[in-house]
């Protein structure tokens, strides 16, 4: 008999849904293990920083019941990662008290693992101090002082915290912020089959159904054997094909063919891409070079200012021929008016985005002489003050793209038409990205300490 | 000559990390992949003029094994910062549409 392992990913994210007849029809195939990838650094830095879930609550609940009931019930471990949506303590905290919700309100048992991800400041200074954190993608040399103005800091584990929790029996596994595919990469490693396609699998899961036509939040399939990793999607709407399965092999990283993870470099350069029916795929010829040195990256945000914004519009045809000095006629009049009541020019930023000219693509749009009909704007303060200040500027903005004056205006009562009342918007505090450094670790588990519960 | 759009079956972009942009195209069949590879029209110099960056932080990588192509540069603004406007960085692949492969 061959060797194998198979898995069943619910969806990309936990809270994105998925059918509840997906999940049964995975069940049916009897995988060992399932799970879901709960989060990402792509939705940008706001949920690190403010430790909120990047999925609602509600819908979260929803994926976790359903899931916690499945595996329980099967016998078989349930493992997420990067819980909440940026895999920090609050992130975790929300996840775990929800599967405590559930599992008394559904009166299921069981032992359940909590991986944090957080890293308190003391440490990653310790880290620094050993000269063994170096910077990604062109980002400053990592320092103390930007270590003491981070908001919330997470390491991003491999697979051996998820392989320690699974070995000491733990049938829930909740993680910290990991490494998309490290949770999968665990389960098939655990299951003695070699890291090229444990952590192709990986890669493949994270997403649930996306490597399937039509794309989709729903639920993936993947066989794993020695040699290869077959995927299919559970359910019967949704097909994989080569194509398919080699455009997702190019998500989200830079290089198609290295993809750099915790221990190692999966090379994909020689895959190939089969179809083994008309909706499933095999994949073979991965290949995986261990590092000579073993490292996870380390992702951090810090607090930039408070975000207040408010959206218009303008169908005027006068107003849309002028538009560069109208708008620098209501920046002036900002600037005057907000230095009045104590907003210094240094001290907020003010974003006038344009919507039907260059709002999507801001300096790279190539379409620069475009004349439409109608613009969009969204206006917006961004205060290293306060709320309360980039609101009081903000209304200044406001106040002056409707009423700042032309030459040639005929719409002598106001410019723009608010779809709002009220027109402005406080969003709250603004993060950014400062840390985005990898860390040489001796021990895989050692930043990421697991904690026991029995329900 | 061909229009990309009409040629490619896939054209998008997307974050590689908070910091870079990664743009993909691909296409269905080896023969046209081998043919648009030997045009030489995709190539780092053409994402550097299209998104006006140095054609020295273009990573360019065709990829026989999925009839794909793909650039990595950086971001305008890294995700989220002040004045991005595309957080996913999801619909920054439009200006490739249009680009004629002589095939």
């Amino acid at each position: 008999m061959t060797k194998e392992i198979r898995l069943l990913s619910t969806s990309a994210i936990l809270g994105y849904g998925f059918p509840e007849a997906s999940l049964k029809a995975g069940m049916e195939r009897q995988p060992h293990v399932i799970g879901v990838d709960g989060g990402s650094v792509d939705p940008g830095p706001h949920y690190l920083g403010s430790g909120k879930p990047f999925c609602s609550p509600i819908a979260i609940r929803r994926d976790l019941r359903l899931m916690l009931n499945a595996a329980v019930r099967a016998g078989i471990p349930v493992v997420i990662g990067t819980c909440g949506g940026a895999g920090g303590a609050p992130h975790l905290d929300l996840v775990a008290g929800m599967a405590r919700e559930i599992a008394r309100e559904d009166g299921l048992h069981f032992k359940m693992a909590l991986i944090q991800a957080e890293q308190d400041k003391a440490s990653v200074k310790r880290r620094i101090a050993t000269g063994r954190v170096s910077p990604l993608a062109h980002q400053p040399t990592l320092t103390d002082e930007t270590i003491d103005r981070s908001a919330r800091i997470v390491g991003m584990m491999g697979p051996e915290p998820f392989i320690e929790a699974l070995d000491a029996g733990a049938q829930v596994v909740l993680a910290g912020r990991a490494s998309d595919p490290a949770s999968w990469a665990a389960a098939a490693t655990r299951a003695q089959l070699p890291p090229a396609p444990a952590w192709y699998a990986g890669k493949m899961l994270e997403c649930g159904a996306t490597p399937s036509i039509p794309k989709g939040h729903d639920c993936l399939f993947v066989t794993v054997r020695e040699d290869h990793v077959e995927c299919e999607p559970t359910n019967p709407a949704r097909r994989c094909m080569p194509l398919s399965i080699a455009n997702h092999s190019l998500h989200e990283n830079s290089s198609p063919i290295h993809h750099i993870e915790p221990g190692g470099m999966l090379d994909t350069s020689e895959c190939r891409f089969e179809a083994v029916s008309d909706r499933a795929v095999r994949i073979s010829g991965m290949r995986w070079n261990p590092a000579e040195r073993y490292t996870v990256k380390f992702e951090g945000v810090e607090l930039a200012g408070y975000r207040s914004i408010c959206v218009c519009g303008t169908r005027d045809p006068l107003l849309i021929g002028r538009l560069d000095d109208f708008i620098a006629s209501v920046r002036g009049e900002v600037a005057t008016k907000a230095a009045a009541f104590g907003a210094s020019p240094d001290s907020y930023r003010l974003g006038i985005r344009i919507y039907g000219r260059d709002g999507v693509m801001a300096a790279r749009e190539p379409l620069r002489d475009a004349m439409p009909h109608e613009l969009g704007f969204v206006l917006e303060v961004v205060s290293q003050q306060s709320q309360e200040m980039a609101s009081a500027v903000l209304g200044m903005a406001r106040t002056n793209m409707l009423h700042t004056d032309f030459p040639g205006r005929l719409c002598r009562e106001g410019n723009m038409a608010f779809p709002f009342s009220p027109s402005d918007i406080e969003v709250g505090p603004v993060y950014r990205f400062s840390v985005y450094h990898v860390a040489e670790l001796d021990d895989p588990t050692e930043p990421f300490p697991i904690q026991y519960e029995t329900l | 000559m061909a229009l990309l759009k009409n040629v490619a079956k896939v054209c998008k972009s997307k974050n590689a990390g908070p910091f870079e942009l990664t743009v993909d195209v691909v296409f269905d069949t080896k023969e046209t992949f081998q043919r648009v590879k030997a045009s030489g029209v995709l190539c780092p110099a053409l994402f550097a003029r299209l998104y006006n960056v140095p054609e020295g932080h273009v990573l360019f990588t065709p990829y026989d094994a999925a009839f794909a192509f793909k650039a990595t540069f950086p971001r305008l603004v890294p995700a989220g910062d002040f004045g991005d406007t595309d957080v996913y960085g999801c619909q920054q692949h439009a200006p490739l549409l249009d680009v004629e492969l002589p095939i």
